[in-house]
C-alpha cells in the first residue's frame, strides 16, 4: 500500500505534463505491443533459437528474419548499475535521481532497464518484466526477484501503473451490474472518491442505495446522450478526476434483419459511440491539463468495449458496430492523450452473465470478475484488456486470421 | 597473408581550431577553418589536395560529398568516416593506403563539429537506432549512463578506486595547463576530483568530457612529396583497426585492441615500452585504463597496480594525452577522435600545444568509438615516429 500522497498547493502552478522520449523504430514497437497485453517478450529466432536485444531486423547469429517476439522467463543477473543525477530530458530531469540496471537475462540477451530501489548491488537475481511508461512505449523494468511485479514500493516506478489507490475516479454508469462491481472494486484498492454516474436521475437504480453507503461514492447525474448535461458535469469535476471509467452502454441483441428500422441501432451509438466523444471532449481536455499533477495526477481513461469491436458478432450485429466504432474513436482518444501521459486503457470482455446476453451459452464473464481485471490491469498498467475465457480466445483466433474468424463468426450465429 | 606496411606514409601538419564551449557556426565552417590552417600551415594551394578524409556528426545533411562543394574542391579521393572516437586513426589508415597506392597525392584529414546549445541533446537522442530504441528512453543519461555501467563493473570486477581514476584525471589537467587552446584549466587536485558532484554514479563531474565545438586536421601524403614540399612529417609504423569485437563479453571488458595489438607491435618492430607518450581516448578514465591495459602497456587487469606505480604528466615515466585530452580540451564531437592523434604528431615534430615530451621520438596513439547500444563498438590504434 502506497502512502497517500501529499496534495499540491493549490497555490503553485500545475505543472506541464512531460513524458519520456517516444521515438522507437517500427520493430522496436514491437516491445511496447507485447507490454500493451501485459507480457515481457522479445524476438527469439525462428531458425537458430537466439533470443536478442535490441530488437533488430535479422537474426545476429544467422540472419534469418523470422523472429517472432517470445515471452520470457524474466529471470536475470544484475551485473551493473547506475544512478543518474543529471539527464539530459526533461522528464527525467524532474525526477532525478534515476536508478538504472544493466542485467543479463536467463535467455542470453544484456538488457538496459529502469532499476528498482530495491534490488540489492549488483551482483544479484532481478526479475525483468515489460511495462508501459508515460510515453505510452514499452520499456524494460528490472525489479528485485522476490517480488515481480509489485512496483508500487519505489515511488519513481508508479508512473508505470495506473494504480487506482488515493485517487478520484468517474463510474459513468452505476445502475450496471458491472458499473455497481466496479465501484465495491475500486473502494476495496483505496480509491479516494468515487463519483458515479446515473442517467435517469428522478429513479433510484437497483443497488444505489448500497453504492451510496460506501463514504467514498457520490452519484452524479450523467446521461452520455445529453451533450450539455455531459458538458455540465465535466465543468463541475472534469478537473478533479483522476481516473475515468467509461462503462455505460447500450446493448441489444440483433442483426440487420431482426430490426426494422434503425432506432435502436442509432441508440447504440448515441451511447456508445458518441457518449464516448461527448465524454472525451468534456473531461479530455482538463484531464490532459493535470496529467502532472503532483502525487495524485490524472492518470487514465478506461473504454469497456466488446471483443465483438474487434469482428462483428453478426446475432449483435449493430452492438459489435457501435463497439468498433468505439474503438476506433479511442484510438484517437489515445493519441491525444499521449502527450500527456494518461493511459487509455481498452477493455474487451467476452460477453458479460447479464440480462441481454441470455440466450448465449457459458462461459460469461461475472461483472465481479470484470471489475477485478480491470482494477488490475490498471494496477499493472496495461493498456489493452482481454478479460476472461472467450475474450482471450477471440483475441487468439482474430490474431491468428481474422478472415477466419470473420467466417466461423457467420457460421457460429446460424447454428446459435 | 601479411598485412602491407605503411613504409613511405607521411603524416604533416597537426592543427587544431581552437575550441569553443558553444558555437553559433555550423560544423562546415569548422571544417573550413581546419582546411584554411592546413594549407597557411603548410603553403599549399588548395588544388593541391586531391583527398579528403572526414568525420562529424554534426555535418548533417550533408556528407563529405556536399562538402566539396562548400570547399570549392574537385577532388579524385573522398571518405567519410562515422567512427566518432576512432575516426583519427581509421582516416589515417584509409589515407595511407590511398596514396600508397597512388588514389591521391595529398588527402587532408579532417573531423569537425559544432556545438549548438541543444546539439548535444539531439545527438544522443538520434544517435543510433539501439541508443534511440533501448538505451535513451532510460534516464536519458546519454554516454555518462554507458559509461557508469562499464566503470562500475570494472571497479568491481578489478578493485580499481575512484584515485586511480583521478590520478589519471589529474595528470591530464596538469598537462592542459600550459596548453592556450584548452577550455578547462582550472588546477585540479585529487581532492576536486573525489570531492565533485555525483553525474551518474560511479561517474563524478571530472570522469565527464565536456562537449564543445572545435576542428582537428592533419595531411597525409607520401614521404618523397612531404620531402620535396619541405614539410617536418611523421612516419606510421603500425595501425589497426576492429569493430564490434567480442560481442558475447556482458559488459565491455576489453575493445578490440586485445585482439589486434600483437599485431600493432609486430608491424611497428618496436613495443610499449618504446614509446615516448601515450595518447589514450578519454571520453572517460576507465577506456583509458582499458587501453593502457590492452595495448600491453600492463597486463590485464593490472591497470588499477599500472596507474598507482607510474606517473602520467608530460614530465611523468609515462606521458599521457600530453596537451591535456579531451577532459581537459573538451570533446569537440568527432574531432575529439583526432585530438590524440594530432597531439602525437605536434609532439614528435616539436610543436605541442602545450608542453613537450623531452626528447619524443616515438608515440602511440588509440581510438575508441560509438556507444551503439551498451558499448563501443571501433577501437584502433596506431604506433608513430618521427622521421
Amino acid at each position: 500500500m502506497r502512502a497517500r500522497p501529499r496534495l499540491k498547493n493549490p497555490i503553485l502552478r500545475t505543472r506541464q505534463p512531460l513524458t519520456p522520449p517516444m521515438p522507437r523504430s517500427r520493430t522496436a514497437l514491437g516491445l511496447t505491443a507485447q507490454a500493451a497485453e501485459g507480457r515481457f517478450s522479445l524476438q527469439r529466432c525462428e531458425s537458430c533459437g537466439q533470443v536478442q536485444y535490441p530488437p533488430a531486423d535479422s537474426c545476429r547469429a544467422c540472419l534469418s528474419e523470422e523472429l517472432p517476439w517470445t515471452p520470457m522467463s524474466g529471470r536475470g543477473e544484475l551485473l551493473a548499475h547506475t544512478t543518474l543525477h543529471h539527464s539530459n530530458d526533461p522528464f527525467y530531469r524532474e525526477r532525478l535521481p534515476w536508478r538504472l540496471g544493466l542485467t543479463r537475462l536467463e535467455e542470453g540477451p544484456v538488457v538496459v532497464a529502469h532499476l528498482h530501489r530495491d534490488c540489492p548491488p549488483p551482483p544479484a537475481a532481478v526479475g525483468v518484466t515489460a511495462k508501459l511508461d508515460k510515453a505510452g512505449r514499452g520499456v524494460l523494468v528490472a525489479l528485485p526477484a522476490d517480488e515481480l511485479g509489485d512496483m508500487s514500493t519505489d515511488p519513481r516506478h508508479g508512473e508505470f501503473s495506473c494504480d487506482p489507490e488515493h485517487r478520484k475516479v468517474l463510474v459513468t454508469d452505476g445502475k450496471s451490474r458491472v458499473g455497481q462491481a466496479l465501484v465495491r472494486e475500486l473502494a476495496a484498492a483505496g480509491a479516494a472518491v468515487i463519483w458515479v454516474g446515473q442517467a435517469e436521475p428522478w429513479k433510484k437504480f437497483a443497488g444505489q442505495d448500497a453504492v451510496e453507503k460506501l463514504p467514498q461514492v457520490t452519484v452524479v447525474p450523467l446521461d452520455l446522450t445529453d451533450e450539455r448535461g455531459v458538458k455540465r458535469i465535466g465543468a463541475e469535476i472534469g478537473g478533479r478526476v483522476d481516473i475515468l471509467i467509461n462503462n455505460a452502454e447500450v446493448h441489444r441483441t440483433q442483426g440487420i434483419a431482426d430490426s426494422g428500422g434503425a432506432e435502436m441501432a442509432r441508440r447504440e451509438m448515441e451511447v456508445n459511440y458518441l457518449g464516448l466523444l461527448r465524454l472525451a471532449q468534456a473531461f479530455g481536455p482538463a484531464m490532459r491539463a493535470r496529467g502532472a499533477d503532483g502525487g495524485a495526477s490524472a492518470t487514465a481513461w478506461v473504454n469497456v468495449l466488446s471483443v465483438y469491436a474487434l469482428s462483428n458478432y453478426p446475432p449483435q450485429g449493430t452492438y459489435s458496430a457501435s463497439k468498433a466504432a468505439a474503438l476506433s474513436l479511442s484510438q484517437c482518444l489515445r493519441a491525444e492523450m499521449q502527450d500527456a501521459g494518461i493511459r487509455v486503457v481498452n477493455v474487451f470482455p467476452g460477453p458479460i452473465d447479464e440480462e441481454w446476453n441470455q440466450p448465449l451459452p457459458p462461459p460469461k464473464l461475472a461483472p465481479e470478475r470484470l471489475a477485478r481485471d480491470i482494477v488490475r490491469g490498471l494496477r499493472d498498467g496495461v493498456e489493452d484488456l482481454f478479460p476472461g475465457d472467450v475474450a482471450r480466445e477471440w483475441l487468439a483466433r482474430w490474431k491468428d486470421n481474422p478472415k477466419v474468424l470473420e467466417r466461423e463468426l457467420a457460421l457460429e450465429s446460424r447454428t446459435a | 597473408m601479411s598485412r602491407k606496411s605503411y613504409e613511405g606514409v607521411a603524416l604533416a601538419a597537426p592543427v587544431t581550431v581552437p575550441y569553443r564551449r558553444y558555437s553559433t557556426r555550423d560544423a562546415h565552417w569548422w571544417i573550413a577553418r581546419a582546411l584554411a590552417a592546413l594549407l597557411k600551415d603548410t603553403g599549399l594551394k588548395k588544388d593541391a589536395i586531391d583527398g579528403l578524409g572526414i568525420s562529424s556528426f554534426t555535418l548533417g545533411p550533408d556528407t563529405a560529398v556536399g562538402l566539396t562543394q562548400h570547399l570549392g574542391m574537385s577532388l579524385r579521393w573522398l571518405d567519410h568516416v562515422p567512427m566518432g572516437g576512432a575516426s583519427g586513426v581509421v582516416c589515417l589508415r584509409r589515407a595511407a593506403r590511398a596514396v600508397q597506392a597512388g588514389d591521391a597525392e595529398i588527402v587532408a584529414c579532417i573531423a569537425g563539429d559544432t556545438n549548438h546549445v541543444d546539439t548535444f541533446r539531439r545527438t544522443l537522442s538520434t544517435f543510433s537506432r539501439f541508443a534511440q530504441d533501448a538505451v535513451y528512453p532510460y534516464g536519458s543519461g546519454g554516454p555518462n549512463a554507458s559509461f557508469a555501467f562499464i566503470t562500475d563493473w570494472w571497479m568491481r570486477q578489478y578493485g580499481v578506486a575512484r584515485e586511480d581514476f583521478g590520478k589519471l584525471c589529474v595528470a591530464q589537467r596538469r598537462n592542459a595547463m600550459d596548453n592556450p587552446h584548452a577550455l578547462l584549466r582550472k588546477p585540479l587536485d585529487l581532492e576536486d576530483y573525489l570531492g565533485a558532484r555525483v553525474i551518474a554514479e560511479p561517474l563524478h563531474l571530472f570522469d565527464c568530457v565536456m562537449p564543445c565545438a572545435g576542428a582537428d586536421g592533419y595531411l597525409v601524403m607520401t614521404a618523397e612529396r612531404a620531402e620535396a614540399l619541405g614539410l617536418e612529417s611523421v612516419r606510421v609504423l603500425g595501425a589497426i583497426e576492429r569493430h564490434n569485437a567480442f560481442p558475447d563479453d556482458p559488459v565491455q571488458i576489453r575493445g578490440g585492441w586485445a585482439l589486434d595489438r600483437d599485431e600493432l607491435w609486430a608491424q611497428a618492430g618496436v613495443g610499449p615500452r618504446d614509446m615516448d607518450f601515450f595518447q589514450a581516448y578519454d571520453d572517460y578514465p576507465v577506456i583509458t585504463l582499458m587501453q593502457i591495459e590492452e595495448l600491453g602497456f600492463c597486463p590485464s587487469g593490472e591497470g588499477a597496480a599500472f596507474v598507482r606505480e607510474h606517473e602520467f604528466a608530460y614530465d611523468g615515466d609515462c606521458p599521457l594525452n600530453t596537451c591535456g585530452g579531451q577532459l581537459s580540451m573538451g570533446q569537440a564531437g568527432a574531432a575529439g577522435g583526432f585530438l590524440g592523434l594530432v597531439e602525437a604528431l605536434r609532439q614528435l615534430l616539436g610543436r605541442p600545444l602545450g608542453k613537450q615530451v623531452a626528447g619524443a621520438t616515438h608515440g602511440a596513439v588509440s581510438g575508441f568509438g560509438m556507444i551503439n547500444y551498451d558499448r563501443g563498438l571501433c577501437s584502433a590504434a596506431a604506433v608513430l615516429a618521427r622521421s
